[in-house]
């Protein structure tokens, strides 16, 4: 169990290139599950392999329990990782795979033997600790890696996206498996994904990269509830948030000529223009009669049974039209609702759930 | 006519190929076949033949009547034995230097980081294009001058060098997955662990057709060996075979067939024996796993 702090971490693959991790500082707790999350190639799993020692820190240190790791050698790290493609080695059976690092750190045959059947136990391993991994489906493979990291009882968990290769079902319930074990064990855990479910489920905090720099950490609610700006707004939550681009004027934003208040202590911060953003729960579909509202013309519903959601764009609906000027517009609604595509309904966004950020920046605004 | 037809048709369902194309190729194959088979089948029936048979024209196509004296001949009249032993000793020393050699040079070159490791490869690449044959007179001289003539060490020590096997270790160590590679230094594994836990257990394949390729090549070295050794003392078969041709003034082929195919009967069991691994190993990494 370890504390591990990120300095002003940096590594760059060129000289002249942007960096793939950029003066990334990161807090992570003893216990903690930390998910590293963002689009692809955001420096995510490379901050990761920083970490375990297998992609050097080119700027800045990386601190595990207070002491800086550099020049320390992976193995010496006492970091276990669970790999993307599981990396089980294939000429050895389950049992064999687990014990593996336990061997080569010289612990003790009979108490390897416990740890080993302790970890079968947890993850359900037992009757294939003889079989070797060609002859395992992915989800027990992605078992054995787990089991891999659990038996060695390390400082720090990395995992990188253990769980993209298995299918959607098995995903959910190892989802919540991994999340229940780390919390039964207490190690410090470090969660790389692009899966912003996996990232809003699992994790105590959350950080989002974007381009190798951190946007924010967080825990989850606190994420979706208050991003720091745009980026975080549209990358987190599903289906994404809508952000419109809006002028101000008197205090008031212009959304598709729906006059949206700005909080008086924003007014000041705000500059001409402001992008506000509304999550697809944060509209209500108002009656035709109400004299505040965006009439929508619908463009498709998708019926998730328990919910629906509605994408609609203002004005007529046009076909030909591959780009239309105004943004497309997500509104979930409670279970099924009359509406049909070509339709057009008047909503309204509830007030208080509304975010506003800076136009030119992108930038939240606070008072 | 109507089983070509047949067996013309049946390929093109299976490769949509014309009738034509499919025939010509199996032309070719069973002509590719002939070129390998017919000169090995005529130094099987040769070592078979009595004597003025193997001068007769026509050629005679089957032994009448057959013989097994060239056999008897062989291994009584020049140390046959003597030879198959130095042929054993010069080939199971070789071959074990140059896979221990080869796999950890690659292993080497391939996993570890260290400074100046391209311009190290880059010599072995390097190596690999100088002929044998150039560096025979100074290696003759260096190995007459320290005595080493007739020894096995004279033979052994200027053929250990490796570069094949580097070459072909290297790329083998180069495919395997990098994070079973990572995920094995994570866990703990120094670098001979990791040679002989986790990359050689899923290189086998490779090291078996390295060995093979080794195996028969040491078998078969003629040239130093021949320069080095003037007796049955160090001589291993191919030189010996020499010398059973020259003893006799004009060449009686019966006895010098009879030694060849005594000569290729190791080698040849090896390759049977081995052969599906080999062929694993050669074409490993064509199609991912």
């Amino acid at each position: 169990m370890a504390t591990v702090y990120f300095d002003e971490a940096t590594r760059r693959y060129s000289k002249d290139g942007a960096p793939a991790v950029d003066h990334v500082t990161l807090d992570i707790a003893d216990g903690e599950f930390l998910v590293l999350v963002g689009p692809s190639g955001c420096g995510k799993s490379t901050s990761l392999r920083m970490l375990a020692g297998l992609e050097p820190v080119d700027g800045g240190r990386i601190l595990v329990d207070g002491h800086d790791q550099k020049g320390v050698r992976p193995r010496d790290r006492d970091i276990a990782m669970v790999f993307q493609s599981y990396a089980l080695y294939p000429n050895m059976s389950a049992a064999q795979n687990m014990a593996f690092a336990l061997d080569n750190s010289k612990v003790a045959k009979a108490e390897i033997r416990s740890r080993v059947a302790e970890a079968a136990r947890i993850l359900e391993l037992e009757d294939l600790l003889d079989r070797k991994p060609g002859q395992m489906s992915g989800g027990q493979r992605q078992r054995v890696a787990m089991g891999r990291a659990i038996v060695r009882q390390p400082k720090v968990f990395c995992m990188d996206e253990p769980l993209s290769n298995l299918d959607a079902k098995l995903r959910v319930s190892t989802r919540s498996q991994i999340a229940g074990l780390q919390r039964r064990l207490g190690i410090t855990t470090v969660y790389v994904t692009h899966d912003q479910v996996e990232a809003m489920t699992m994790g105590h905090r959350v950080a989002v990269l974007r381009d190798g720099r951190l946007q924010q950490v967080a825990p989850p609610d606190e994420l979706y509830d208050r991003p720091v700006n745009t980026f975080v707004a549209a990358f987190i939550g599903s289906p994404a948030i809508t952000l419109v681009d809006a002028p101000v004027r008197d205090g008031r934003a212009d959304v598709h000529g729906l006059e949206v208040p700005i909080d008086r202590s924003l007014a000041g911060a705000a500059g001409e223009r402001v992008t506000v953003g509304v999550r697809p729960e944060s509209w209500r579909i108002v009656p035709e009669s109400d004299p505040e509202g965006i009439d929508l013309t619908v463009e498709l519903v998708e019926s998730l049974g328990s919910e629906s959601f509605v994408y609609g764009r203002r004005g007529p609906l046009d076909p030909a039209d591959d780009a239309p000027d105004t943004e497309r517009v997500t509104i979930k609604t409670e279970k099924r609702v009359p509406v049909a595509v070509g339709e057009t309904v008047r909503v309204r966004p509830v007030e208080s759930e509304v975010h506003v950020f800076d136009g030119s920046s992108g930038e939240r605004l606070v008072g | 006519m109507i089983g070509r037809k047949e067996v013309a048709h049946g390929a093109e369902a299976a490769s949509h190929r014309s009738p034509a194309m499919t025939v010509a190729g199996y032309v070719g194959m069973v002509l590719v076949v002939l070129l390998v088979a017919v000169p090995l089948f005529w130094i099987v029936i040769t070592s078979l033949k009595e004597r003025q048979d193997i001068y007769v024209r026509p050629a005679q196509w089957l032994p009448a009547p057959g013989t097994t004296d060239n056999y008897a001949d062989v291994t009584t009249r020049i140390p046959f034995f003597d030879y198959f032993r130095n042929s054993l000793v010069i080939t199971i020393s070789l071959a074990t230097i140059k896979i221990v050699l080869g796999v950890i040079s690659a292993y080497a070159l391939a996993l570890l980081r260290f400074p100046g490791r391209g311009l190290v490869f880059l010599v072995v690449i390097a190596a690999l294009m100088v002929p044998n044959q150039i560096t025979v007179i100074s290696n003759y001289a260096l190995v007459a001058q320290l005595g080493w003539r007739n020894t096995f060490q004279g033979i052994i020590v200027p053929l250990a060098g490796v570069a094949f096997g580097t070459f072909l270790m290297r790329n083998q160590f180069l495919g395997l997955p990098s994070e079973i590679i990572e995920a094995a230094r994570l866990d703990g594994a120094g670098p001979l662990k990791l040679l002989w836990r986790v990359a050689l257990p899923m290189s086998w394949p490779t090291v078996v057709a390295f060995a093979l390729i080794t195996v028969v090549n040491e078998w078969n070295e003629y040239l130093w060996p021949f320069l080095m050794s003037d007796d049955s003392r160090t001589a291993p078969l191919p030189v010996g075979l020499t010398l059973l041709q020259n003893n006799d003034g004009v060449t009686n082929w019966g006895p010098v067939m009879a030694a060849t195919v005594l000569a290729m009967l190791p080698v040849l069991v090896l390759f049977l024996v081995l052969q599906r691994q080999m062929i694993k190993g050669l074409t490993a990494g064509a199609v991912k796993s």
